[in-house]
């Protein structure tokens, strides 16, 4: 029996030893994948188990973070959420992140490496460090006012300096709060259902995610091009242009809002905003200059992060004349976001450099101490520095003497062009009112801001004036707030 | 587990004057490690959630340790030469079942298991220490086999009056109690074998028909085998009416180590897994319970891709996953993702996660040690009911945490059991500590009788 017994002892040693070999696979093989699998809730526990670091602006947090004693523990809490939602974007615990709270996760979750105080500690330790901050660039006047101008009207702001990049103001109308967002009850998936199920598209960031007809605005990039390209020697020489203008090779007819059009020089046409000047500028240009000049302000550029990702605006490069005729004007295929729009005032403004924009400063740790900083921006030089200087006279004019003059303000020295969009078919849409300016105080030595507005509920009667009306005001508040702070 | 080596040392040895060394004290300093060690994890389980040691550690180690101090009490004046090595495995199990349950109550709030499972801990070392003090030989059990076996099947049978439970038949509810009567037909069912076999061993080896051209296989006669496979054939079948696979299996396995052992024909071997896979095809082929098992089993994240979530098993797999090598530390684990068997069924669970492989493999190892101690009673004895009882038990508890740490470590399909020692479930723990006693008690007779040769 005794051999039996032995043989008995050897079957169990063998299923003993099978355990083992089963659970290191598991443990040790597998591992990975297991913790990997999107149904296993562990990694979303402890993303959740510690506060989220902040997202600051002028040195104080707009966001928070609520012990709600659930298993996803710490829940986001906003301050002044409508407001600063378009940069912040949420977090919440069913519909994950957006915005900066999704670009700089990493160290508001406290998942980055550079958090933990020495390589591979955190894996090691199966710890996660603290979250850390994320230092913005806006200023907390511009923004207030963005918003406040902005008021129950749908529309978007956005305001760059134009010597650094560093954005300003952010704002999108109308807004929600992200706060409804955070947290996993109920409550937030009724909030979500009810957002996303909101005409007005309250959770749309319209200053970087959507993109506008510019219209007139765009003047802006076609006077640059026709300066550039020598098209235009003289200011205040006539352009040789007729009113009606017939767009080339076609029988479509171009006209203008006001009068005194024909062969308007360039300095008149700019601060009277001529469609058909303008037009025939861009078909006058052509279109490699034209796309070179709309590239280098940063069109179809897809690949700009703020840092999270900015919907690409257009300028269509395979056109003929006469679409480059209405490209020129804004109108066609041409399509830009607040923030290219804000890009385009900005480069004139900087003497005709253009710097990428950026809204995080600075990255930190709990504690204070910089991870990262948002480092010099790349530089390019979209005009050349006398066509900027020809340029910010045209911008000025329009403010003095043309139709911008909503957004004057006394003491400082202040560009601007108004626009309205036609869109929809057949022009149906109620146009889009836009401003673009610079402003720039007289104590100072280059421009402090860039500002670009769109409203989409522009009045539709009298063309040029609605962005003079509607949005300039807007933008003087925005300007006046940079330079009073 | 094979002692080729000890055998040639103890056939050498001179056949006089031998007496083995007792090893009391040895047993009483590893009890107390033990209990220290549970005392720890109860502590670090406060201080990893709380930051405080939790208010009843000294409740829980005096508990613990008054215990297992009375249970040495009793081997020490009644089984004196017995193995010193099963006591403390059986304490460091059970109190580290108690800890992890401990640790899971935590998480759920309003349903608390530890109390109870530390009532029925003294209730199972109370038996243990009746057995240890009344049962003076274990040869006396031999008389009373067939009293066993008819307890047992009663005891088997009586579930089908109750009320199934997540699916399974195997509860008794008697004023706020349940009791799982199978976990104790278990230690009689192998008392009956052992008994049985030991006396119609020669009979089912050598007598009976021969069948086959060489004759090789040799069946037994009819009026030897008929009873035996008739009491397996009944506990099985009332297993599959109770839809307890788990315990079928067990049976089923236990009988076929136990007829090996007894008649040392592999042909058994060979009929019993020709009938073990005809008997697993045919009910997971007719019983839905079974084949949900066995698709889960071949399939555990069919339900995430499904989109219904993951379901027991592929959260016990995420546990394990996650435990790694070191695990995450006592009470900072989610294993109570599993659900509601979290305490039970999938108590490994929480220890492959919260004590990592390193830890999971000290508990199979304390495992094996068991057993292996319960093998080595059992080459140890002359008696052949002894032998076979011995035997027995240690290959129920070797069988039971192959098939529950398989089942939830995705080695075989799952069946509902319970982890000896260290799941939740008072039957389970009483059916255990009864075992842990007999084990002591044929390891007592077996040493105590030792001359210096080698058994038989």
């Amino acid at each position: 029996m005794t051999r039996y017994i032995r043989h008995a002892a050897v079957f169990c040693a063998l299923l003993l030893a099978s355990l083992l070999a089963n659970a290191a696979r598991i443990q040790v093989v597998q591992a990975g994948s297991y913790d990997d699998n999107p149904a296993n809730r562990r990694q979303t526990i402890a993303r959740y188990h510690e506060p989220r670091g902040d997202i600051l602006v002028g040195g104080r947090p707009v966001t928070g973070s609520r012990d709600s004693g659930g298993q996803l523990r710490y829940e986001r809490s906003y301050e002044n959420g409508p407001l600063y939602a378009p940069v912040t974007g949420f977090a919440s615990q069913l519909y994950g992140t957006t915005f900066l709270e999704h670009a700089e996760d990493d160290v508001l979750s406290g998942t980055d490496p550079m958090l933990s105080p020495f390589p591979l500690w955190n894996d090691l330790t199966r710890a996660r460090a603290d979250g850390g901050d994320v230092v913005t660039t806006l200023d907390r006047g511009a923004q207030q006012a963005a918003y406040e101008g902005l008021g129950a009207r749908k529309g978007a702001v956005a305001a760059i300096e134009p010597s650094t990049g560093r954005i300003l103001a952010l704002v999108s109308t109308p807004s929600y709060d992200p706060a409804v967002l955070s947290g996993n009850g109920s409550a937030v998936k009724r909030s979500w259902s009810r957002l996303i199920g909101d005409r007005d598209k309250p959770m749309l960031n319209r200053a970087a995610r959507q993109t506008y007809p510019p219209g007139s605005t765009f003047k802006v990039v076609t006077a640059a091009a026709a300066l550039d390209a020598g098209v235009i020697t003289d200011l205040d020489e006539p352009t040789d242009s007729p009113a009606p203008y017939t767009l080339p090779g076609t029988t479509t007819s171009l006209t203008n809002e006001g009068e005194g059009c024909e062969d308007a020089p360039l300095r008149a046409a700019f601060e009277w905003s001529c469609n058909t000047v303008f037009a025939k500028l861009g078909a006058d240009v052509g279109v490699a200059d034209m796309t070179a000049t709309a590239q280098g302000f940063g069109f179809n550029d897809t690949a700009l992060r703020i840092p999270f990702s900015v919907a690409r605006s257009t300028f269509d490069t395979s056109v003929d004349r006469a679409q480059l005729a209405l490209s020129s004007i804004g109108q066609y295929n041409t399509r830009a976001t607040p923030l290219q729009m804000a890009m385009v005032s900005a480069a004139v403004a900087n003497g005709g450099q253009l710097r990428a924009p950026y809204l995080v400063e600075r990255t930190t740790t709990d504690a204070g101490a910089t991870l990262a900083t948002a480092g010099s921006r790349p530089v390019r030089q979209v005009m050349r520095p006398s066509t900027a200087v020809r340029m910010k006279e045209l911008m000025e004019g329009v403010v003095t003497e043309g139709t911008g003059g909503n957004a004057a303000i006394p003491g400082a020295r202040v560009g601007g062009k108004t626009g309205t969009a036609q869109h929809g078919i057949g022009n149906a849409g109620v146009p889009y009112a836009w401003f673009v300016s610079w402003a720039q105080a007289e104590d100072d030595m280059e421009p402090k801001v860039a500002v670009a507005v769109v409203v989409e509920d522009g009045s539709a009667d009298r063309g040029e004036i609605s962005g003079g009306g509607v949005a300039a005001p807007i933008a003087r508040a925005v300007m006046e707030a940079v330079l009073t702070s | 587990m094979i002692n080729a080596g000890t055998t040639v040392a103890q056939a050498k040895a001179p056949a006089s004057a031998v007496r083995l060394p007792r090893r009391r004290g040895i047993e009483l300093a590893l009890i107390v490690l033990a209990v220290l060690l549970c005392v720890y994890g109860y502590c670090a389980v406060g201080l990893a959630r709380n930051g405080t040691v939790p208010p009843g550690a000294a409740g829980y180690g005096a508990g613990l340790g008054v215990l297992a101090f009375l249970a040495h009490c009793a081997v020490r004046l009644r089984a004196p030469d017995a193995d010193p090595l099963p006591l403390p495995i059986a304490v460091l199990l059970n109190g580290l079942g108690l800890v992890l349950i401990y640790r899971l109550d935590l998480e759920t709030p309003g349903d608390e298991a530890a109390p109870t499972q530390l009532v029925w801990s003294t209730v199972g070392v109370t038996l243990f220490i009746l057995v240890v003090v009344l049962l003076r030989d274990h040869r006396v059990l031999q008389r009373y086999a067939y009293v066993c076996v008819v307890t047992a099947l009663g005891l088997l049978t009586l579930p089908i009056l109750f009320p199934a439970v997540n699916g399974a038949r195997i509860w008794v509810r008697i004023a706020g109690f349940s009791i799982q009567p199978g976990e104790f037909a278990k230690v009689l069912l192998a008392v009956f074998f052992a008994a049985y076999l030991a006396a119609n061993r020669n009979a089912l080896a050598y007598a009976g028909r021969r069948v086959w051209k060489f004759r090789r296989l040799q069946l037994p006669t009819g009026r030897v085998l008929g009873p035996i496979v008739t009491i397996w054939l009944l506990s099985v079948g009332v297993l599959v009416l109770e839809r307890d696979l788990g315990t079928s299996l067990l049976f089923f396995g236990l009988f076929v180590v136990l007829l090996y052992v007894a008649t040392g024909r592999t042909g058994w071997i060979a009929v019993g897994l020709l009938l073990a896979s005809l008997g697993a095809v045919a009910v997971g082929w007719l019983e839905p319970h079974v084949h949900s098992r066995v698709e889960d089993w071949l399939h555990p994240f069919a339900s995430i891709e499904a989109g219904q979530g993951p379901n027991q098993l592929a959260q016990s797999l995420f546990s394990f996953a996650t435990g790694g090598i070191l695990g995450t530390g006592l009470g900072l684990g989610h294993s109570i993702l599993i659900g509601f068997a979290a305490k039970s069924d999938f108590v490994l669970a929480t220890a492959g996660e919260e004590l990592g492989l390193a830890g999971l493999s000290a508990i199979f190892l304390l495992y094996g040690l068991l057993v292996e101690r319960g093998y080595r009673a059992g080459l140890a004895q002359r008696d052949p009911f002894g032998r076979l009882l011995a035997v027995g038990l240690a290959s129920i508890l070797a069988l039971q945490v192959f098939v529950i740490a398989g089942g939830v470590t995705g080695l075989i399909p799952l069946t509902g059991m319970a982890m000896p020692f260290l799941a939740q479930g008072g039957s389970s723990v009483v059916t255990n500590w009864a075992i842990v006693a007999l084990l002591i008690r044929v390891s007592d007779s077996a040493r105590g009788q030792y001359d210096g040769k080698a058994a038989p």
